[in-house]
């Protein structure tokens, strides 16, 4: 099937996955799992930024609606995928990346995968917890749910990847 | 001028972010801001749609408990009338008849379509809106006490900003000593609220009641919040430190009870007028 056709049904697929299933998904009141940030994080690497930043903001304020927090989930992913680019540049591998090379598990090896998406999902989430606390008034429950967060989305995302790679 | 489109060009990527992260901000202050945006919310159609069916599901399987809940409310309601009706023939009470004040509150019921509770601030989506007569800023509350008050309506669906987040306030009462204070969650736990400006001559006590004052114009008076489960008092501290163990289970919310104050337009109109003077 086509690339785009997939790519637009994955989007609707992990939006609606995690708004009716993760939403629903909070382990000890701390640790949530923001699923979506797959979709952002596994675009090839050649992708136009601005088609994507465009594509982060659309996601985002797709999961703001239902999470009544308009804004957010659309403020932290855009700033990701922009830092997205800039952190790909710093860890190119040696001879750079192939054409049409895709930043996923399957791709790059376990290793790789997690040295790329760790600082960005924990990026995501510093700025989404901190701007919905409204600043550092709650700051160490803030730092310990972003913390928790970051490592419940990234053990969610291996399992993802390693069970639905193409 | 043509330089600096070639700038702007050149740093097209980062005036994009730039510009996106702008809209992003803003709207994130406008809907912080009380009765802010009004459609990118749950209350839209396509939302609320799928969380409608969504809560089908789950409604399924917590009908038996709703059930029992519903019947327990509907048993202590006629309790409470007869009693009322009783202590009417016996006492010659000086009966109320301006029906104005006799209707000052409707009630709506209204089923919970979407509920949140881990954010640090939570929403609850009902299944009433406008067409219904749910308007804006009125209260929210359960048989087992306050829920919230609505935030944003749309047609057929609304958005409540629920107790459980940290930026409202509300204006309670300790219902043994009448003491006023306010209750503000913290985020950390969903079955407890914390109770603030409770000044040191007051002595609450563990156990004790705490219900809405009729301070606000939005929640009628007297309705349950909690009982006080922790009582603190710091040697300098200019107040008490209390914890509320709230009545409702805000996890549990299935059935909720819109509040339509009629009377609240003629209450704000005339504390405006004396603010003003």
């Amino acid at each position: 099937m086509n690339f785009n056709v997939i790519r637009l049904i994955s989007f609707f697929f992990l939006l609606l996955m995690q708004v009716l299933l993760f939403k629903n998904v909070v382990l000890f009141h701390t640790a949530f799992c923001f699923i979506y940030v797959l979709y952002l994080l596994t675009f090839p690497v050649e992708t136009n930024p601005l088609a994507l930043m465009a594509i982060a903001f659309a996601l985002g304020l797709g999961v703001d609606i239902f999470y009544d927090s308009v804004g957010l989930h659309a403020m932290a992913s855009v700033f990701m995928v922009y830092v997205r680019g800039y952190w790909l540049n710093r860890i190119t591998p040696q001879g750079g990346y192939d054409r049409n090379s895709v930043p996923t598990l399957a791709m790059n090896g376990m290793q790789w995968f997690i040295v790329y998406a760790l600082p960005l999902v924990l990026l995501h989430h510093t700025l989404l917890f901190f701007a919905e606390a409204g600043g550092t008034a709650y700051f160490w429950f803030t730092f310990f749910k972003v913390l928790m967060s970051t490592l419940f989305t990234m053990v969610v995302l291996v399992i993802a990847q390693l069970l639905f790679s193409r | 001028m043509e330089r600096l489109f070639l700038f702007i060009y050149q740093y097209r990527s980062f005036f994009t972010f730039l510009v996106l992260e702008i809209v992003c901000v803003w709207l994130l202050v406008q809907n912080n801001q009380y009765q802010g945006a009004k459609f990118f919310n749950s209350a839209n159609s396509v939302a609320a749609g799928i969380n409608s069916t969504s809560q089908n599901f789950r409604d399924f399987l917590s009908l038996r408990q709703t059930n029992q809940r519903l019947s327990e409310e509907n048993a202590y309601l006629k309790k409470k009338l007869e009693q009322r009706n009783q202590s009417l023939y016996s006492l010659n009470v000086r009966e109320i008849k301006d029906p104005v004040i006799i209707n000052r509150f409707d009630f709506l019921s209204a089923r919970v379509i979407n509920n949140s509770v881990h954010q640090f601030k939570n929403h609850l989506t009902l299944n009433k809106g406008e067409k219904d007569g749910v308007a804006p800023g009125m209260a929210v509350i359960s048989a087992d006490g306050v829920v919230g008050k609505v935030k944003a309506v749309s047609d057929h669906f609304s958005v409540v900003t629920s107790l459980l987040n940290i930026d409202v306030l509300t204006s309670v009462q300790l219902k043994r000593t009448s003491h006023f204070g306010t209750a503000q969650w913290d985020g950390s736990s969903t079955e407890h609220i914390n109770l603030l400006y409770v000044p040191r001559h007051v002595q609450p006590l563990v156990g004790d009641t705490i219900v809405t004052s009729g301070y606000n114009s939005i929640y009628p008076e007297g309705i349950l919040v909690g009982i006080i489960d922790k009582v603190e008092l710091k040697d300098e501290a200019l107040f008490h430190s209390i914890s509320i163990k709230l009545s409702q289970d805000f996890r549990k919310l299935s059935y909720v009870a819109v509040v339509k104050s009629n009377l609240k337009e003629e209450q704000e109109a005339l504390e405006l007028l004396i603010e003003e003077k």
